[in-house]
């Protein structure tokens, strides 16, 4: 076992892992932090997107020792201070962008890390960006629009519901 | 997975003497690797980390040649060599999904030579250099067949020389469900003459289509490849595709990525 530390949704961390403790092993039973999912484990599916240092990456396809020093963020790092829902949070629920829910935190961590780099992304745009992020009950649609709704964007002429 | 230690050297140097050691195996942005070890498809004593590492990282321009260090991520590359290298660029930002493109790396894409991978399809046409820890290889005679390279046990690419073409594109026919290339054609115009690598294709991994390279260099135009057809012996087959339908693809890329240039 190796020591790891690093700060997790602005707090200081650290555990022990093994080598091939995964960042999402460590996040979820390590430190509680059940909000990133493992939908797939083969890094297709997104559900387990989270930042690290900003940047959306898959937790199921880096080891924790990987994430020494680093900044992390989660689902749960994702709610105002106040733990009302952000605006992007907001969105998914005001357009439905959920159902099962099962893929809606990597779908947020991918749509923020989105927002963060093209805060007013088009349509295709967002489709793209989504390419890695597998959503089995929704179809797509709603989760395009909530992102535009979240940037301040007209959702009237997305594909319909 | 089977368990085993992380090393994170800071320097090159010491990379290479923590992979000197029995059943030590490099990491980079672990997006090939990391599959393959839950998958039970490799098992070694020690990862080597090698993200650590500062002077494998970035861009640099050098004379007319871009130089990108191996621990560079497709991310990094599709944004940086946008104005030097756009085709470049471009095949970057199509590498998977942002996620796979913020971890993965230059070098890991080139070590692991899948048969579907892009970069080696680039690094082929442009005649790039692959310089590893301990010489400078060709890229001619790097890509030895599916999975196999020139790179010998522990030795590392610290990062990859690629002269810069007048003109150049990259057409990949993506396989819908794993998104690497079916079928990947890499066309690069040079003042002296046109190089088209293929990717996806063949049973032997990448290679060059010759006769498109001297019918380009004639004339650097679709019409100029209309009379060729590419052999379907050596091609994959697999459910994707059969063998014709790959060198069909082949032909019908290369002419695109000529129009695109
Ligand atoms: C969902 C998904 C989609 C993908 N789509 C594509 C695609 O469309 N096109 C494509 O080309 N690729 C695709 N990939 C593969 C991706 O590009 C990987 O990043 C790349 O193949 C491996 O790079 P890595 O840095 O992650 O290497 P790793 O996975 O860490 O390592 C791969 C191999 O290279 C060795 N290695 C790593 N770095 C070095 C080095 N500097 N010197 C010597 N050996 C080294 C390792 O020991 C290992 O054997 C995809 C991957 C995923 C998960
Ligand atoms: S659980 Fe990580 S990509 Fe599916
Ligand atoms: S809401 Fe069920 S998988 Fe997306």
């Amino acid at each position: 076992m190796t020591k790891v530390s690093m700060t997790v949704n602005g707090k200081a961390v650290s555990g022990e892992v093994e080598g091939r403790t995964l960042l999402v092993d460590f996040l979820r039973q390590g430190l509680g932090l059940t909000g990133t999912h493992v939908g797939c484990d083969t890094s297709q599916c997104g559900a387990c997107v989270v930042h690290v240092d900003g940047k959306a990456v898959k937790s199921c396809t880096m080891f924790a020792l990987e994430a020494e020093g680093a900044h992390v963020t989660t689902i749960e790092g994702m709610a105002n201070p106040d733990g009302s829902l952000s605006t992007l949070q907001q969105a998914f629920q005001d357009h439905h962008g959920l159902q099962c829910g099962f893929c809606t935190p990597g779908m947020i961590m991918s749509a923020a890390a989105l927002l963060a780099e093209n805060p007013r992304p088009s349509e295709a745009e967002i489709r793209e960006y989504l390419e890695g992020n597998l959503c089995r009950c929704t179809g797509y649609h709603n989760i395009v629009k909530a992102i535009m709704a979240a940037s301040g964007q007209d959702v009237s002429s997305i594909a319909a519901e | 997975m089977y368990n085993f230690e992380i090393e994170r050297p800071g320097t090159i140097e010491e990379a290479v003497a923590a992979l000197a050691a029995e059943e030590a195996q490099a990491l980079g942005g672990g997006q090939t690797l990391i599959p393959t070890l839950k998958a039970r498809l490799a098992a070694p004593a020690k990862l080597v980390s090698l993200s650590g590492i500062a002077e494998l990282k970035g861009l640099r321009r050098e004379g007319d040649r871009l130089v990108i260090g191996s621990g560079t991520t497709h991310a990094e590359v599709a944004r940086e060599a946008a104005e030097a290298y756009p085709a470049l660029a471009a095949l970057a930002g199509g590498i998977g999904d942002p996620a796979v493109r913020n971890r993965g790396t230059i070098g890991g894409s080139l070590a692991n030579n899948d048969p579907s991978a892009c970069y080696p399809a680039a690094v082929l046409a442009s005649g790039a250099t692959v310089i590893t820890s301990t010489r400078e290889i060709a890229a001619d005679d790097f890509f030895q067949g599916m999975f196999t390279t020139a790179l010998d046990d522990g030795e590392i690419i610290t990062s990859v020389s690629f002269p810069v073409p007048q003109a150049a594109s990259y057409q990949k026919f993506e396989q819908p469900a794993s998104r690497f290339a079916l079928v990947g054609v890499f066309v690069a115009k040079f003042a002296d003459g046109v190089r088209v690598a293929v990717t996806g294709a063949s049973e032997d991994g990448v290679f060059r289509w010759s006769e498109a390279e001297a019918a380009l260099s004639e004339d650097f135009s679709a019409d100029a490849i209309s009379g060729l057809s590419v052999s379907p012996e050596g091609m994959i087959g697999d459910l994707h595709g059969t063998p014709e339908y790959r060198a069909h693809l082949v032909k019908v890329l290369t002419g695109r990525a000529v129009a695109a240039a």
